[in-house]
């Protein structure tokens, strides 16, 4: 069998920290080989180490059976490997064209050439069936557009192999449906990818082969079709995993969160909660599903005061906080687990502790008068750490140094240990390792238990299915349809967060398999 | 990095620094034709040489302290207020002003006119603040802008007060700092009491940022607007208190120098360069209030000291300045620093 | 004074006071467009203005008439070299950009007047015997209004400086330098990834900005204190670095920014012979440049945004 690309044994070091130990992928000619493993597995750093973005420590790689030195990206792209990557490489403020040549910009008497380029990029896009218009700017795009930028960036400079990293991340199921058939389209005309994943099915769905990496160490090969989701996922994770979050049925009582006829406008001024009603009981998690970019962001920063309202209304027991400010919010039983830790959730050059106690700082008993007891801080920090579960040598330790899912920890514990009434809880999961989600979960489901309203805002389908009591669907800006976990599927869901009808969807769902007249 | 602490490295970066600026200035003086030992035994003298000398630089100290404190807390809030030099300038005058202008008894005269240096100071910075917080505009620009108002428009208030003259009156003897004390045990120098008052001040930013929740609050902000905001801190508020707490530093810093050492103000052509040498002390003293004391005795001394050189030893005292904008240099690129003294220890873990 | 009067008579000083701000603004574009913070300007000025009376001063008997000229390459020359400090610390030692711009304004002005003084023995130079020259350009002069205002007693500096900014911007929009030089500002990873070198890019910014901001230093010493001492630039850098904010980082904004704050220098020139402002002591006017910037930053043009990656160095495989 003719490998395209051999990596070897391949070793990176980060410090004192072993990234890579020992890893072997070989990617055979027109396949779609995935690359498996979690997050931090060092899917992305072998990826890099592909790409020319690092030196290896160890190991050879091989193209085309023939030894190389890959000491930077042009060494790659000489080479015919491109790389979609996860958080894609481009200039928001360029047009597709601009970006596609950057770095190999044709010409015309020292001038660049932008007319012929994007004559080229037309012919491309038409090729592969991409549809992008080169003279469009980055930042006026969908995502899903964006990403076949990248797609074609690599085409542009005659890649033969195609790098994939964790393409579905921020995709919708319409465009990841799209997604799918571009892959198999470059397959077609004798492209190979590999693709970087942690969703097992896309694998099932896509991939001719699997290698599967474990914290950092290769773990093995096999073909998709002779495996399953489920041997995929204990070779993954190392143990075995359990895909339904265990729970028992919601007993809600009475009304925590009331938003009535909710209007909020983004920075722009641009209306993105357009006129929406929900509620949530004690005792039930609400599960809010949608695609980003709905409204979701601005539904939870008007509830949280962190935006101003246009209209509409946000009470909390009946208490009306509209507008309140985000202290007020907090004080009136609100916890908040925010969407993006990094940004809204800790001060990351704080210690761990300082942001355990960055809700309460100014409270009995962490401080009186004015004064801070940052003794008291500690204590309360360490037995916060301690309950949670959150891994750090203490204290002390600045949260930067934390991992994501420590971090999440901690944040749940401070959120948690306020005792509110309502938690919400926005994309908790994301970019966590399958042990922090389950623990997660169970924290979630424990809160709703003990009589607290929940509500969740994910994009992940399957978090929404698994954890939520009731699922309200949001397309722009509003609640367009409430149903139950047990009496729909993801297919179902899918098509009403894509803005369809419940009617509309079973009518489509019944025309099986036309996925085109989906939009 | 094992074997050398990061305490240890963070009191090495410095110390490094202030090294290779002296080093470098001593280079500067060989290929200029001069003998920088020559040199550098002349600005030893200058500071140490007597009791006057020795007086008149902790006197100089006295404002670096304060334009340190005043850099050094706008750092630690995320701030950079380069516009000390302007708040010390209109400090200066505004406490000269209550000094001469009124007739009250010591005890209220003397903190009214410091309290006035402070208030100009605090209202200098305020300006900037409002528009960082309101309309996100950088503070470094209009703080520097605001620098050159300060001066022409001291300037000009100068001039209109004096009757077209480019002095003012001197203040009050009940205005003033002047200790006849401390004088007489400095062989006469202008030391005053203003060191007793910049020291308090470096204890008052110790207890602001380290115990009080108005700190948390500052140093929140300035690590992180939206998680401080998410937490339910009003963001303007800390910003603008932010930058009025290190005007107020730097308006006292001036008010040292209008009631302490020289009982009036004249006009400039140029900055008095205690602001921006402010930068260089709070730097050096890694923006903590006990720092700032170390960074503000290195280069209160060092610029005091430089005077003695053009006499002593035929040196422009200019090179003193460059040696400050050389260890400025090397705090700044502390990383390479850090990266050196972490393979030196490397090396001596292999053997 | 009429008031046509008082244009013709301000034109030519607003755009002479405007050429070394548009040539160190247009520095700042290029530092910056490439993501590297650079109020450093000033210093890279002042060692420019320094530059070029010392070279007037010395190789008068040699280049004659030229003299003015070659003292710009040379002060373009010195303060590139100079420059280079800065790009030093900000790029390759990850300093705080700010921090390093403070430094170099300090040592800049430092070594300048210890040199001054280590060469003439006192705190300023000599008059130089040989200042840029101002003419009338012929036909264009007779213009009527336009003429009188724009093409008489033109410094030759002025119309290099507005040259320049076309050239700024041919260089920064329509080359795959330019480019290049964009994308490092706004996103060097993606740059990085398309196998642009970020921080070769960024040393040839730096570099650009400080022989620019040398030869605005050089105009201004050689065009209006036509000597050097400690004031002679006195925040002409910090005001080419609000014209660059002023005018978007743009080219063509940053040089109507800096015949903006030329016009307002011009004002406290020249306002004392004008009637209504001659009434406004000379200090305030002095100070006018300066609100007026601070009152553009506030109201005319809200929230100025730079480059997105400006003032961050960076550090492969961080994101």
């Amino acid at each position: 069998m003719e490998y395209v690309i051999e990596m070897l044994n391949i070793r990176k070091e980060f410090g004192n920290f072993v990234a890579n130990d020992n890893i072997t992928l070989q990617l055979r000619k027109g396949e779609i080989h995935a690359l498996l493993g979690e997050n931090g597995a060092g899917k992305s750093t072998l990826m890099n180490v592909l790409f020319g973005l690092y030196q290896p420590e160890g190991g050879e790689i091989r193209v085309r059976g023939k030894k190389v030195a890959i000491t930077d990206p042009n060494v790659a792209n000489e080479l015919g490997i491109g790389m979609v990557h996860q958080h894609f490489m481009l200039v928001e403020n360029f047009t597709v064209t601009e970006n596609i040549i950057l770095g190999n910009e044709p010409t015309k008497g020292g001038s660049l050439n932008i007319s012929a380029a994007a004559k080229k990029v037309a012919e491309l896009s038409k090729q592969y069936g991409l549809n992008v218009d080169p003279y469009a700017k980055i930042e006026d795009i969908s995502v899903g557009m964006q990403q076949r930028v990248e797609i074609l960036k690599t085409l542009y400079r005659g890649a033969e192999i195609l790098i994939f990293d964790e393409p579905t991340a921020s995709l919708t199921p319409q465009e990841i449906m799209e997604l799918i058939t571009i892959m198999r389209k470059l397959i077609k005309e004798g492209k190979s990818i590999i693709l970087i994943t942690h969703k097992l099915q896309e694998i099932m769905d896509v991939s001719d082969r699997v290698t599967v990496i474990r914290k950092g160490k290769g773990i093995g090969t096999v073909i998709t079709s002779e495996s399953s989701p489920e041997e995929l996922a204990s070779l993954m994770v190392g143990r075995q995993v359990i895909f339904k979050t265990e729970k028992g049925p919601a007993h809600p009582t009475d009304e925590v969160l009331a938003v009535k006829d909710l209007v909020v406008t983004d920075s722009r001024n641009v209306e993105k909660v357009k006129g929406l009603n929900l509620s949530v009981r004690r005792g039930e998690i609400v599960g809010i599903a949608g695609i980003d970019g709905n409204g979701q962001s601005e539904l939870i920063e008007a509830i949280t005061g962190l935006r101003k309202t246009k209209s509409g209304s946000v009470s909390i027991n009946g208490k009306d906080i509209t507008n309140k400010r985000p202290r007020q919010v907090t004080e009136s039983g609100v916890g908040h687990i925010p969407q993006d830790r990094h940004k809204h959730g800790l001060v990351l050059d704080f210690p761990i502790g300082y942001n355990i106690a960055l809700q309460t700082y100014y409270q009995k008993p962490l401080s009186k008068g004015g004064i801070i007891d940052y003794k008291a801080i500690d204590r309360f920090a360490e037995q916060i750490i301690e309950q949670y579960d959150v891994r750090t040598q203490g204290a002390h330790e600045p949260a930067r140094a934390l991992s994501g899912g420590n971090q999440q920890k901690a944040i749940i514990g401070r959120e948690v240990e306020r005792d509110p009434d309502l938690l919400i809880a926005a994309l908790p999961t994301r970019g966590l390792d399958v042990g922090a989600i389950e623990f997660i979960h169970r924290r979630l489901i424990e809160q709703r238990d003990s009589g607290k309203a929940v509500l969740l805002i994910s994009f992940e389908l399957d978090e929404v299915m698994n954890v939520s009591d009731r699922i309200a669907v949001i397309y722009d800006g509003a609640i367009i349809d409430t149903v139950k976990p047990l009496e729909t599927d993801e297919q179902e869901l899918g098509l009403l967060m894509a803005g369809h009808s419940r009617k509309e969807a079973a009518a489509m769902q019944a025309e099986e398999g036309d996925d085109k007249h989906v939009q | 990095m094992t074997s050398m602490s990061n305490r240890m490295i963070n009191i090495l970066v410095p110390v490094i620094s202030v090294i290779l600026g002296l080093l470098v200035g001593a280079i500067v003086m060989v290929v200029s034709g001069y003998d920088p030992v020559k040199g550098y035994i002349a600005l030893w003298n200058g500071i140490f040489g007597d009791s006057y000398a020795i007086g008149e630089t902790i006197r100089q100290i006295t404002p670096y302290i304060l334009a340190g404190l005043a850099v050094a807390f706008a750092f630690r809030t995320g701030l950079f207020n380069i516009g000390v030099e302007g708040q010390l300038i209109v400090g200066w005058f505004a406490a000269v002003y209550v000094g001469a202008a009124f007739d009250l008894p010591k005890v209220i005269h003397l903190p009214l006119a410091i309290l006035a240096g402070a208030a100009a100071g605090a209202l200098w910075a305020f300006l900037p603040g409002l528009l960082k917080a309101k309309m996100k505009i950088h503070e470094v620009i209009v703080t520097i802008m605001m620098n050159y108002v300060a001066l022409y428009v001291v300037n000009a208030l100068i001039k209109t007060w004096s009757g077209g003259g480019d002095k003012t009156e001197r203040i009050k003897e009940t205005a003033s700092l002047r200790s006849d004390f401390l004088a007489s045990i400095t062989d006469y120098s202008r030391l005053h009491y203003g060191i007793i008052l910049a020291l308090l001040m470096v204890v008052l930013m110790w207890f602001l940022l380290e115990k009080t929740t108005t700190g948390f609050e500052l140093k929140a902000v300035g690590f992180n607007e939206n998680a401080s905001e998410y937490a339910g801190m009003k963001i303007g508020k800390n910003i603008i208190l932010a930058m009025v707490i290190s005007g107020a530093f730097a308006g006292l810093a001036g008010a040292m120098e209008g009631l302490g050492t020289f009982g009036n103000m004249y006009t400039r052509g140029g900055f008095t360069g205690i602001g921006f040498d402010g930068i260089a002390v709070a730097l050096l003293g890694a923006n903590t209030p006990l720092g700032v004391i170390f960074g503000a005795v290195l280069f209160g001394s060092l610029k005091y000291g430089a005077l003695n050189m053009p006499n002593a030893a035929q040196i422009p005292e200019e090179i003193v300045q460059i040696v400050i904008a050389l260890v400025i240099f090397f705090v700044a690129c502390g990383y390479a620093i850090r990266l050196l003294l972490s393979k030196i220890s490397k090396k001596k873990e292999a053997k | 004074m009429s008031f046509l009067e008082i244009l013709y008579f301000m034109a030519p000083v607003s755009i002479a006071y405007a050429a070394p701000l548009i040539f160190t603004a247009l520095g700042g574009v290029f530092s910056e467009r490439s993501g590297v913070v650079n109020i450093a300007l000033e210093g890279l000025m002042v060692m420019g203005a320094f530059i070029g009376i010392l070279f007037n001063l010395f190789f008068y008997d040699t280049f004659g008439s030229w003299t003015p000229w070659v003292a710009l390459i040379a002060a373009m020359i010195v303060s590139a070299v100079f420059s280079l400090l800065h790009a030093v610390a900000s790029i390759t030692f990850r300093a705080d950009q700010v921090v390093s711009g403070v430094a170099i304004n300090m040592l800049g002005l430092a070594v300048a007047l210890f040199l001054t003084k280590m060469i003439f023995d006192k705190g300023q130079t000599d008059f130089i015997k040989k200042a840029i020259p101002n003419f009338n350009i012929p036909v264009l002069q007779d213009i009527p209004v336009i003429g009188p205002m724009l093409f008489k007693g033109v410094y030759g500096s002025s119309i290099l400086a507005i040259v320049a900014a076309f050239v700024a911007w041919y260089v920064i929009f329509k080359t795959p330098f330019g480019l290049r030089l964009r994308s490092v500002g706004e996103h060097p990873m993606a740059a990085d990834t398309m196998g642009i070198h970020v921080n070769r890019i960024r040393y040839i910014a730096v570099v650009i900005s400080g022989a620019l901001a040398g030869i605005g230093g050089a105009i201004y010493s050689q065009t209006m204190t036509r000597d050097f001492g400690h004031a002679t630039i006195n925040g002409q850098g910090f005001m080419a670095l609000a014209a660059m904010i002023f005018g978007k980082w743009h080219p063509i904004g940053a040089m109507g920014a800096a015949i903006f704050f030329g016009f307002a220098q011009a004002l406290a020139v020249v306002g004392p012979s004008i009637p209504i402002i001659k009434e406004i002591p000379t200090g305030y006017l002095h100070a006018l440049p300066y609100i007026l910037t601070i009152l553009a930053l506030a109201g005319f043009i809200g929230k100025a945004t730079g480059p997105k990656a400006s003032g961050k160095p960076y550090i492969k495989g961080s994101r």
